[in-house]
């Protein structure tokens, strides 16, 4: 990253002032119904995390630069310039008081898209050198070692290994030709290790072509969180380079929500063409195999369990039917939380929160919105597909004296399988 | 100058004027913000996004999951209350197609006054709650700026000085029709240039949301 100046800063911001931006800001008309679709404003009642209100400093800037009235004004020494200490206040609205979990643009009146606005508000924050220390080293190691928490190809193979001993089953590098390219999240390879050997049990049962690259198994994309454009495109390119490399169909985005935005939505934006190949989310490949027959499982759970979505995958991202579809699979007793699918709460760590130190205490109080939600619900677990969401939600209930398993959906369609020797199904 | 002589300038080249720098300032809005531009999604959609950039445009008006009493509740019922009451008043009473014809040579059915004095004393109403919710409510008093109060004056001003000069209440009517007709000018002067915009602009903004939200397979 090249040094951060304030000029920077505010030259990057206007590069992202675009016609839907004009628009939002011309429309808004500080009714404060935005506040009530935040769990940052919901839980602190602190009307400082207003959602329009995290845009202050942009919405100055669109104004002062793109409106006549805002340029007399500017020109008559009236506007107020933005100044290096509001970008540095207003980091911490942007960064540590908000997910990009998008529910604020779902309930605008006037139809503005927030968060749309906020991605846009990191871009300058971060070019200004105000983006937080966690994102930045997150940032740094992504583009330096592959991986925003460190977890390097070794540690992936570990794993490999760890599968190969438990299930038999060997994990594909660097195969040419396949059907699908996995990608994994850091947080997977280290916490969620199950969901691995979720996978590939799936795979060999649907007798499908996959592989993961020991180029580029990190899915997960830090430049999109701290908001640096360059960096963003420079991660992407390096799973498109992996993927065209060795000829794979599809790229499968793992179980964390903004990974799939990353790659799926932003990422042949800022690399700047189509993708040769496919995206999809492994849910969305998972209903797919469903649908074709090709997923065989058996036995159902035996307790009420509900899904918690993860906004980019869902109200972002747009895989809403086929968790539901899946879980319905393997769930008899499966619920849904009153505000679900494209209008969930978030979990309160996405966006890149959770990398955040400082962000901890509110991140924690944001999860009492889910708290909440699950306490009215009455469930003896939660199924997601993120594993930030997973962490988030696994910390909350225990700081919440809340005892509840939470398990990914890979893995728990994994568990029903139908065996192929024996025909004996396994339950969770 | 007698308030006559005042009251027919203000229906002649008053009008005019004002008319005519709503329409060269809105021009001008729009400009500013159409030419900003906006990037080509380069991803693969799941759908144009066009019928969902219009079912946005539409289904903003309605409240979320048609549930008009949901919360915030105040906001909900007296937003509704005004927003109606005003299109009612505006678009339905007689005098008002009257100036459509004139200007336009358009016209159409009008609703019997009685049932249009309802909505404006609804609409006035709630307007009135509206900014009482502004000066109390914590969240707003820290939201509001000072062009809240402003707009909100500028789009009072007709409704309550319409609503006297018809029943003629307190002041002479040449004197209530002035000031009428002369609110509305300062609020047609002044309406490309606040958030007054927002009558003409949400509909820009419900259809790039509802857009790009659809191309992602989400209806907003």
């Amino acid at each position: 990253m090249s040094k951060a100046t304030l000029e920077r800063g505010i030259n990057a911001l206007k590069e992202q002032i675009d016609t839907p931006t004009a628009a939002f800001f011309s429309s808004c008309v500080n009714c404060g119904l935005c506040a009530h679709a935040c769990l940052f404003y919901t839980e602190t009642c602190d009307p400082a995390k207003t959602p329009i209100h995290k845009l202050e400093p942009m919405r100055r800037l669109w104004e002062q630069e793109y409106t006549l009235t805002g340029r007399i004004r500017k020109w008559l020494g009236l506007g107020k310039p933005i100044t290096d200490d509001e970008l540095e206040q207003w980091s911490e609205l942007a960064y540590q008081n908000c997910t990009l979990c998008g529910r604020c643009s779902m309930v605008c009146p006037v139809g503005n898209d927030i968060t749309y606005m906020i991605r846009k508000l990191r871009e300058g924050l971060s070019a200004a050198g105000h983006a937080p220390d966690g994102l930045i080293g997150a940032t740094t190691r992504a583009v330096k070692l592959g991986s925003p928490m460190g977890v390097t190809l070794k540690a992936l193979e570990a794993q490999a290994k760890h599968v190969k001993e438990d299930s038999g089953l060997d994990i594909p590098f660097d195969v040419e030709g396949t059907e699908y390219m996995v990608l994994l999240s850091s947080m997977e390879i280290i916490n969620y290790p199950e969901y691995l050997q979720a996978i590939a049990k799936i795979f060999d049962q649907a007798k499908k072509t996959w592989t993961i690259s020991s180029e580029a198994f990190e899915a997960t994309n830090s430049g999109i969180q701290i908001g640096t454009s360059d960096i963003a495109a420079e991660l992407v390119q390096r799973v498109v380079d992996a993927a065209e490399k060795l000829k794979v169909q599809t790229v499968i985005s793992p179980e964390c929500g903004h990974a799939y935005m990353a790659i799926r939505w932003e990422g042949p934006n800022l690399i700047g063409r189509p993708f040769t190949f496919r995206v999809q989310h492994i849910l969305e490949v998972l209903d797919e195999l469903r649908e074709q027959g090709l997923l065989q499982v058996e036995g159902v759970e035996d307790g009420r369990l509900t899904f918690h979505d993860p906004c980019q995958l869902v109200r972002r991202g747009g895989v809403i039917e086929q968790p539901r579809n899946l879980m319905r699979l393997v769930v008899d007793n499966f619920v849904e939380m009153k505000d679900h699918g494209k209008m969930n709460w978030c979990c309160g760590a996405g966006g890149g929160v959770s990398a955040i130190e400082e962000a901890e205490e509110v991140r924690l109080k944001a999860f009492n919105r889910k708290k909440k939600q699950l306490s009215k619900l009455h469930v003896d677990g939660l199924v997601t597909a993120c594993a930030n969401c997973r962490i988030q939600i696994e910390e909350g209930l225990e700081e919440n004296d809340m005892d509840m398993p939470v398990i990914g959906l890979t893995e728990i369609l994994a568990n029903h399988l139908v065996e192929k020797e024996t025909g004996g199904g396994s339950s969770a | 100058m007698n308030i006559e002589a005042v009251l027919l300038w203000i229906r002649g080249p008053g009008l005019g004027l004002a008319l005519g720098i709503f329409l060269f300032g809105m021009a001008i809005k729009l400009l500013e913000i159409f030419l900003l531009g906006r990037k080509k999604n380069l991803a693969a959609v799941r759908s144009s996004g066009v019928a969902a950039g219009f079912r946005t445009i539409l289904s903003r008006s309605l409240p979320p999951d048609g549930n008009i009493l949901r919360r915030p509740r105040f906001t909900f019922i007296f937003g509704y209350a005004f927003h109606i009451g005003l299109f009612v008043v505006m678009f339905f009473l007689a005098p008002h197609i009257e100036v459509s014809h004139a200007l336009l040579g358009l016209s159409w059915p009008a609703l019997p006054t009685p049932v249009v004095d309802v909505f404006t004393i609804i609409s006035i109403i709630a307007m009135m709650a509206l900014l009482w919710h502004r000066l109390t409510s914590p969240l707003l008093k820290y939201l509001t700026t000072p062009q809240d109060y402003l707009v909100w004056a500028l789009t009072f001003a007709p409704l309550l000085s319409g609503y006297m000069a018809y029943h003629h209440l307190l002041l002479p009517y040449t004197w209530l029709l002035s000031i009428h007709i002369g609110s509305v000018e300062l609020l047609l002067i002044l309406f490309p240039f606040t958030k007054l915009t927002h009558a003409f602009t949400l509909f820009i903004a419900r259809w790039y949301t509802g857009m790009m939200a659809g191309q992602k397979g989400v209806q907003s």
